[in-house]
């Protein structure tokens, strides 16, 4: 079977097929008892781009990214990861598709019981047939690349700041070099500056990995310098997709006060075109 | 799922050096076979110019890209000069942010200590560990003395409800575990007792036997150390859980005392509660050995009261209770101390309420043996 999966995922491909579609939901319903949260909701997500998810509180936006991640049920409607449906992939499609998400946690997630390389080594272990030796190299390597000191690698998540928390859930969540990042606000708890660090750190990796990022996100720095397109949640389903001017040009009363209020004015006249020239 | 494996090959270059040409993917997944081989390779010593050819590999993710450099390293450590041919740009850009070496940290030191001290550090610890322990208790017994205020307040110390919903977790809610436990035992000491006393034709005495035991030492003991069990883990977790989550640095903040706010009312709930729980804990102990005397040595109901009558008196049930409160006291107090000791993982929680329930029991019986001796000495 030739899915999307079978393919080498080079970061060449990239430029090549730049308009890949990643993940595709397609009218999909979810709700409980007889509470409809979302109703036959429509998304894509492209290879390669940040997609900034933003819908005001209680919208479903946890519960989007639940069903898709397969944490909730869903009553109708597909959704596709990487040209496979989970629904009806053999146990060798699931396992590979596994292996090709990462998830960031609002809080980390990280297991208290292990310290934080072997909680970066965890998913290595379970699916890749690697020895020790290199299994550590590369721990350290993602250490480094989500800008934790290589002493963080000993270190339980309970002796680690907010920040460091996230970090080091990055470093899981790229354990296995994923082509796909569910981030759950990556940047709420952090300051601005380390917000601002946290940003750029996933344009890099973005850019380098060749990853797509599936960011629910509060945080308006981050949708005004990250973000290739954003998305927002409402009335069930995705109000609107676009890029920024598309959300300043939609009328619609939440999204009108969200991206036109005092706080993101503040942003936008602040803000430098910045997100592609991060650390390049 | 078709994936190829990564493979490498050596061979000669045109202009007298070496030229490794890389093919298939090197993913993660996909290098574990070649590893090997590799590995060799990372090591062979060879002469001149070293090209990497990997114009023919068809994926490739840091754990493949940290392998060719790692490679390129190597080569540079052993003089030569490694230069990669066939990248494409963002290939070249995944290999190029990794680190010449890799960040792993050296390991620790090796443990140069004497053997004397190697082996003595965990004793000398424990014993640091105890008083540590002492002395928070008594921080804890003074501070739950102290009252719920830390700064100038107009509440009271204590707040009844508290009190009483503690009363009713660790008190009512027991009472049935607690007459089943007990009643069992008393059947069992009675039928034990029965057995031997028989060869002597003194079934009789069964009743002074169980009596005297029950009432003087199994009663509070094995209440206590059911109490341990059962509400001393649940004080830890619940204190070591408000701990986890900052609800205690709140507390003071507020200008509480947590000490006094959170734990007292358990301790008072705790020296209420046992003594209540003892004397029903007696009482179904009696019935279940008079059951059994009954029913084995035929022992009538009036027999038994009477000859109990007789073998009890007022200082056994005395001797008996007063241990009670200590007992609630010292299960509250070690509890509380392993609370408050909890840090910041689940793990921390789960050891610190083994240890709370470890500690609580052994308390318990060391009192009870304190006890025994103290008795002894005053002829009580």
């Amino acid at each position: 079977m030739e899915t999307e999966l079978d393919q080498p995922q080079t970061t060449e491909a990239k430029s090549q097929d730049d308009r890949k579609v990643v993940l595709s939901v397609r009218d999909l319903t979810v709700g409980f008892g007889n509470n409809l949260v979302l109703d036959k909701l429509n998304l894509d997500i492209y290879r390669g781009e940040i997609l900034g998810f933003v819908g005001a509180s209680g919208t479903g936006k946890s519960v989007l990214m639940r069903t898709v991640l397969r944490l909730l049920p869903q009553r109708s409607g597909t959704i596709e990861i990487l040209g496979v449906d989970y629904a009806t992939a053999d146990d060798e499609q699931r396992v590979a598709l596994d292996t090709r998400l990462g998830v960031l946690f609002q809080h980390g997630a990280l297991f208290s019981a292990l310290t934080v390389k072997e909680n970066i080594q965890l998913p290595m272990r379970e699916y890749l047939d690697l020895p020790q030796s290199l299994m550590d190299e590369l721990a350290y390597l993602k250490l480094e690349m989500v800008g934790l000191p290589p002493d963080a690698g000993d270190k339980y998540p309970s002796e680690l700041s907010g920040g460091m928390i996230k970090r080091a859930a990055l470093a899981r969540a790229l354990a296995l070099d994923p082509d796909l990042v569910f981030l759950d606000e990556p940047t709420s708890g952090l300051d601005p500056i380390g917000a601002a660090d946290f940003d750029a750190l996933i344009a890099r990796l973005r850019d380098t990995l060749g990853l797509t990022v599936y960011m629910v996100t509060h945080d308006l720095d981050s949708l005004f310098s990250v973000c290739d397109r954003i998305a927002v949640l409402g009335q069930k389903r995705v109000l609107v997709e676009g890029t920024l001017k598309d959300m300043f040009a939609f009328d619609d009363p939440w999204v009108q006060s969200y991206f036109r209020g005092k706080r993101a004015r503040s942003v936008v006249t602040n803000e430098q075109p910045a997100h592609r020239q991060v650390e390049k | 799922m078709a994936t190829k494996s990564a493979e490498i090959k050596a061979e000669n270059a045109p202009d007298g050096g070496e030229r490794y040409v890389l093919t298939g993917e090197w993913r993660n997944h996909s290098i574990g076979k070649t590893l090997k081989e590799f590995e060799q390779l990372e090591k062979a010593e060879g002469q001149g110019r070293l090209e990497i050819d990997l114009s023919g590999i068809e994926g490739i993710d840091t754990a493949g890209a940290w392998l060719v450099r790692r490679l390129m390293s190597a080569k540079a450590h052993q003089g030569r000069e490694a230069v990669l041919t066939g990248v494409g740009g963002t290939v070249q850009e995944l290999i190029d942010v990794m680190p010449e070496e890799a960040p792993v940290p050296p390991p620790a030191g090796a443990d140069r200590r004497p053997l004397f001290e190697k082996a003595f550090t965990p004793l000398g610890r424990m014993m640091v560990d105890l008083g540590g322990d002492f002395y928070a208790a008594m921080h804890i017994l003074g501070s739950a003395v102290r009252g719920a205020q830390l700064k100038f307040g107009r509440g009271s110390g204590v707040s009844p409800a508290s009190v009483v919903t503690h009363i009713d977790r660790m008190g009512v809610r027991a009472v049935p575990i607690i007459v089943l436990m007990s009643f069992l035992i008393g059947a069992i000491i009675a039928q034990q007792g029965a057995f031997q006393l028989r060869y002597f034709g003194a079934e009789i005495f069964v009743v002074d036997l169980v009596g005297i035991l029950q009432l003087r030492e199994i009663g509070v003991l094995l209440t206590s150390i059911m109490i341990a069990g059962r509400s001393g883990s649940a004080i830890t977790a619940e204190i070591g859980s408000m701990k986890m989550r900052e609800e205690i640095d709140a507390l003071t903040v507020i200008g509480l005392n947590p000490i006094g706010v959170l734990i007292f009312p358990r301790l008072v709930a705790l020296t209420v509660a046992l003594p209540l729980l003892t004397i029903i804990a007696n009482f179904s102990a009696l019935y279940g050995a008079a059951v059994v005397a009954y029913t084995y040595s035929g022992i009538t109901f009036d027999t038994y009261l009477s000859r109990l009558h007789e073998a009890v008196d007022h200082s056994s049930v005395a001797a008996g209770m007063i241990k009670a409160p200590f007992m609630a006291l010292v299960i509250g107090i070690v509890a509380a101390v392993e609370g408050m000791k909890v840090g910041g993982s689940a793990e921390s929680l789960g050891s610190h309420v083994t240890a709370s329930v470890v500690k609580a029991i052994f308390a318990v019986i060391a009192l009870d043996a304190f006890f025994a001796v103290f008795y002894s000495a005053i002829d009580f």
